[in-house]
């Protein structure tokens, strides 16, 4: 079995979220990139595929050389082989693009991306790459399993779940639930130095057609004040959330 | 030209966010001079869209798409589209809208924007407000395409009533096979889902055990909203990973959301910050959730929760 796993370096989590020249640009200074958590769960549920049916892993990342790092990372938690697409990613639909030309000549069994990247929050590249390649696509995946040419797979929908069955090739939208957040793997000293040997191939993008840009970054408003309600006066707090705030 | 606006139903009735996905589309075709129409999928009852503006609403009714498939609902869609010379489709933020948004913009060969929270603040070249970084921060983003799609955040546009008499009209679509199977559905028992709701009532490790969540399903059941929960309380195994809330988890657009013993960790504040008004119950005044709440109560969740639920009842019982 073969699996393609797609990855985004986002801000570590915890990031203050800042913007630079003339905040058309996220301002990088001090920011920690990370495996973007969605694509974590996806890449540790590679690897149990990798140890139950010997799969092999590659990830696929479309993005400047900066990258490297969480690339690497990728490799020192088991993945095989990393590829970057040297673009700077515009917009989903031309990472979507740029993967989906990657992925044609392959041969692929499985293609795992996130529900979303935490950064653009698009929820778009696995489905757009689905429609490219016209291969099945399940998001908000939180179960997954393969039995031969089948995948069974459970998807999170508003209010409960469902089990969907399908062949491959798949791509999932993956997210909590594939693997638990106590599956997830910190790579070892010999997972690190294993992956200085692995291949990142480095190439070049296929096309840079992109269709939406942006612009200008904001941040919220400053919260006003908080107003402060005494334990010992709670029907304090019921006329304010009557009558200021009008939401009971 | 016409714009679409593509409605979610629930039991062959439109979802609540349905009017919101109008209004926005209603506002577009105005300023465009565009035909609106809206597309309904499994819908009988079509009349409250008629308070909201279309000239015309399609309707597709077909008992082999009962279950909702992305790639056969993005067909659909598509035909219409193609049938009716649209340019421009609004979707709203649920989950299915944007299980399908994607397939169909590549159908369209059109320009997708998620995450929308405004009306657009220019036409040439078409410019939105999005959130983005997990709701820390928002962008404008632009559109280059002829053909746009667009899925709004929800409780982020005004609905605004106008009435109408559109014309309704039953759509044969073409529906191709489906590869994928549902084997199964597991629907969570009575509980209102986190997106549908107007208040949800959320709670954190401060909770101690999930053996005192009955405090937390009582108010929950007392404001008839949805429960939620913190990452470390999912993480924990208290509650299902479906209730948390944050970064990784859900996002939480509602009217009010109250977080009891929850300190704010940045991911899940960033997780929250769409909602209209928050209330925090902590015992800790220094926990960071203050500093990000409309209302605050510094006290023991176990004495203000049973107490907040008793004076709440009562102000139901009398405002009902």
């Amino acid at each position: 079995m073969k699996i393609l796993v797609c990855i985004s370096c986002v801000p570590d989590t915890t990031s203050k979220i800042n913007f630079t020249n003339n905040d058309t640009d996220f301002d990088t200074n001090g920011v920690q990139f990370v495996i973007n958590p969605n694509d974590e769960f996806g890449l540790t549920r590679a690897m149990w595929f990798k140890e139950k049916n010997n799969a092999s892993i590659d990830v696929i990342n479309v993005g400047e050389q900066s990258n490297e790092t969480v690339l690497r990372k990728a490799l020192a938690i088991g993945a095989d082989r990393a590829i970057r697409i040297d673009s700077k990613a515009i917009d989903s639909y031309q990472v979507a693009k740029n993967i989906s030309n990657f992925i044609k000549e392959k041969s692929y069994d499985l293609i795992i991306a996130g529900r979303e990247s935490i950064d653009y929050n698009g929820s778009m590249v696995p489905g757009m790459i689905s429609e490219i390649l016209n291969i099945n696509f399940i998001t908000n995946c939180v179960s997954l399993e393969i039995n031969g040419s089948n995948a069974t797979a459970k998807r999170e929908m508003e209010g409960g779940i469902e089990t969907l069955t399908c062949e491959l090739p798949l791509i999932i939208g993956g997210q909590k639930g594939l693997v638990e957040e106590s599956d997830l793997k910190i790579p070892n000293m010999r997972g690190i130095m294993q992956a200085r040997q692995k291949p990142l191939d480095v190439i070049a993008p296929d096309q840079s057609e992109f269709k939406t840009k942006t612009h200008k970054f904001f941040k919220p408003e400053d919260k006003k004040e908080i107003k402060m309600v005494d334990p010992d006066n709670l029907d304090k707090l019921i006329d304010l959330l009557h009558n200021e705030a009008k939401v009971i | 030209m016409s714009i679409i606006a593509y409605i979610e139903s629930s039991n062959r009735e439109p979802k609540k966010s349905a009017y919101e996905v109008i209004s926005y589309a209603k506002n577009i075709s105005e300023q465009l001079s565009a035909e609106l129409i809206v597309v309904a999928i499994n819908v009988d009852k079509t009349n409250e869209i008629s308070n909201y503006g279309p000239d015309k609403i399609i309707v597709v009714n077909n008992q082999s798409i009962k279950n909702f498939n992305p790639k056969i609902y993005a067909e659909v869609i598509y035909q219409i589209c193609i049938k009716n010379s649209t340019n421009h489709v609004i979707l709203g933020g649920g989950a299915d809208s944007k299980f399908l948004a994607p397939i169909l913009s590549i159908k369209l060969d059109a320009g997708y924007v998620s995450n929308v929270v405004g009306a657009p603040s220019n036409y040439e070249p078409f410019t939105v407000k999005r959130t983005s970084f997990s709701n820390k921060s928002f962008c404008d983003v632009s559109i280059s395409s002829k053909n746009k799609i667009i899925s709004i955040s929800s409780n982020s546009f005004e609905k605004k009533k106008i009435r109408s008499n559109p014309e309704i009209i039953e759509f044969d679509a073409e529906i191709p096979d489906s590869k994928i199977t549902q084997a199964s559905v597991d629907l969570s028992k009575g509980n209102i889902s986190i997106a549908d709701a107007d208040i949800v009532v959320s709670a954190g490790r401060g909770m101690k055990g999930p053996e005192n969540w009955h405090l937390i399903e009582n108010l929950a059941s007392t404001l008839n909203a949805a429960t939620a929960c913190s990452k470390p309380v999912s993480d924990l195994g208290w509650r299902p990973h479906s209730e948390h809330v944050g970064q990784t988890g859900k996002p939480v657009a509602t009217n009010l959301y109250i977080a009891i013993g929850i300190s704010g960790a940045i991911q899940h504040l960033a997780g929250v910050s769409s909602s209209k008004v928050k209330v925090v119950i902590n015992n800790d005044p220094e926990a960071p959730f203050f500093k990000a709440a409309d209302y605050g109560i510094v006290g023991d969740a176990f004495e203000v929760v049973p107490k907040l639920n008793e004076k709440l009842k009562a102000f139901k019982a009398e405002n009902n």
